[in-house]
């Protein structure tokens, strides 16, 4: 499952709206990555900022 | 509690959206998850004077961050093409005094607010929704029978209501900014930044306000080999001429959705602004077509709501209109979008020998296939312009 490093995360929600699976929700200033995470590194990918980690390597 | 209409996100769709309603007489209910509504700003904030006085939409003064004359684009080596003109005078908002002007706009007419106030799902019995929100004073639930997904990139409502919203990321920016104060850039224009080494497959941006900047860049992952963070502190320290004495005073990111995919309406479910894709996919910009599609929805929304009909056949209203004025638009610039994904950093130089401003003005505006006689004198891109620019 995908991590969120709280240091880094901006909460702009833009990882939110490429979640294939909704596994991913801003409250507030609070972004919570939900169990439906397939892992998929999209997110990943995305953070301007890299503020999310994945499991898999590359 | 039950509302004519619950309005989900309270930025510049959402507010806008809910004048409309409320001056139609409409009973409407605008939600905002944030404890404030503004910040934090995923923008660069800038926006044409012609559209606002097109919709006659006058921003109180302490909205305007700064005026804009025109535009400055760099080409990789710093050769530089000028776009000026009425057409190209703008405004750098401050979007947390703007979105809370239309709030006000929207309250003047009746509207209701709630902040800090989380939309967690809903479902829906016969023609209503049942809406679940959490607010400072707990759970509760809102019927209704038309709900707004007002709620930016990140749209929940979208999704509830079974609409294939997800952005792809091929199609969507990874934007960064600092708000700084000690930039050195000419503040009558907005400086934009093009080359692979600069922002992959985006552009970099200098948007000048009266005591600060907004100094970001938005690119493609797939033609990143770093974070757009890194992309962003690589581009401050390549240009100690403008930046040698800048400091961040903000950070800002998000996502841009820049390809329009998502269908926009759902049974008794409406998507406006950027939860409906609806950016510029050529410059990034979603202000005023958030706006535009407020206006649009509402138009449709009170008709549908008199008749008692707020089913997607009746809402679909909403989406025709919308691809009546920019369907056609947003192809064309999606095809100059994919053309200029494919250049290398000395095709921009090319552009910027051959195009004049006005040129770089009519691409924007989605007039592509006078490109094709401009390079016709240079092979290598002529091919990449006839297949990617004409039909």
């Amino acid at each position: 499952m995908v991590r969120v490093v709280r240091d880094k995360c901006c909460y702009c929600g833009g990882c939110v709206g490429l979640c294939p699976v909704d596994a991913i929700t801003l409250y507030e200033t609070h972004l919570e990555i939900g169990a439906a995470c397939i892992n998929c590194g999209i997110c990943v990918k995305f953070c301007p900022v890299g503020a999310l980690e994945g499991d898999h390597e590359g | 509690m039950k509302v004519d209409c619950l309005i989900v996100g309270a930025g510049p769709a959402g507010s806008l959206m809910a004048r409309e309603m409320a001056r139609q007489g409409h009973e409407v209910l605008v939600v905002e998850k944030k404890q404030e509504i503004g910040p934090p700003k995923r923008c660069a904030e800038g926006v044409t004077k012609h559209w606002l006085d097109d919709f006659g939409i006058t921003p109180h003064p302490q909205c305007i961050g700064g005026r804009i004359e025109g535009a400055a684009l760099y080409a990789p080596s710093g050769k530089k093409v000028m776009m000026e003109g009425p057409q190209m005078e703008g405004y750098v908002l401050e979007r947390k005094v703007f979105e809370k002007w239309l709030a006000s706009e929207a309250i003047k007419e009746g509207a209701r607010y709630m902040v800090k106030t989380q939309a967690l799902g809903m479902e829906r019995s016969g023609d209503i929704w049942h809406v679940h929100i959490r607010t400072i004073e707990g759970e509760d639930v809102v019927d209704t029978p038309l709900v707004i997904g007002a709620d930016g990139v990140e749209s929940k409502v979208g999704r509830w209501a079974g609409l294939a919203t997800v952005n792809k990321i091929t199609d969507y920016h990874s934007g960064i900014q600092f708000e700084m104060a000690g930039v050195n850039a000419d503040a009558r224009y907005i400086h934009l930044f093009f080359g692979r080494e600069v922002a992959p497959l985006g552009y970099a941006w200098i948007f000048p306000k009266a005591f600060s900047a907004n100094v970001g860049l938005g690119i493609l992952e797939k033609g990143a080999k770093m974070r757009a963070y890194d992309y962003l502190i690589k581009f401050i320290k390549d240009n100690p001429e403008m930046f040698a004495r800048a400091q961040p005073i903000e950070i800002n990111a998000g996502g841009v959705p820049v390809a329009h995919f998502t269908e926009m309406v759902a049974e008794g479910v409406m998507l406006i602004g950027d939860a409906a894709q609806l950016v510029n996919p050529i410059h990034g910009g979603g202000i005023t077509r958030a706006m535009h599609s407020s206006l649009m929805a509402a138009e449709v929304a009170g008709e549908a709501l008199k008749k008692g009909d707020v089913s997607k056949d009746m809402l679909a209203g909403y989406e025709k209109m919308w691809a009546d004025e920019y369907g056609e638009r947003t192809r064309k610039l999606m095809k100059l979008r994919y053309f200029l994904e494919k250049l290398e950093d000395k095709d921009f130089e090319l552009f910027a020998d051959i195009l004049q401003g006005e040129d770089i003005y009519a691409l924007t505006q989605s007039k592509i296939g006078f490109l094709v006689k401009k390079v016709v004198t240079k092979p290598a891109l002529l091919g990449l312009a006839k297949k990617y620019l004409l039909d």
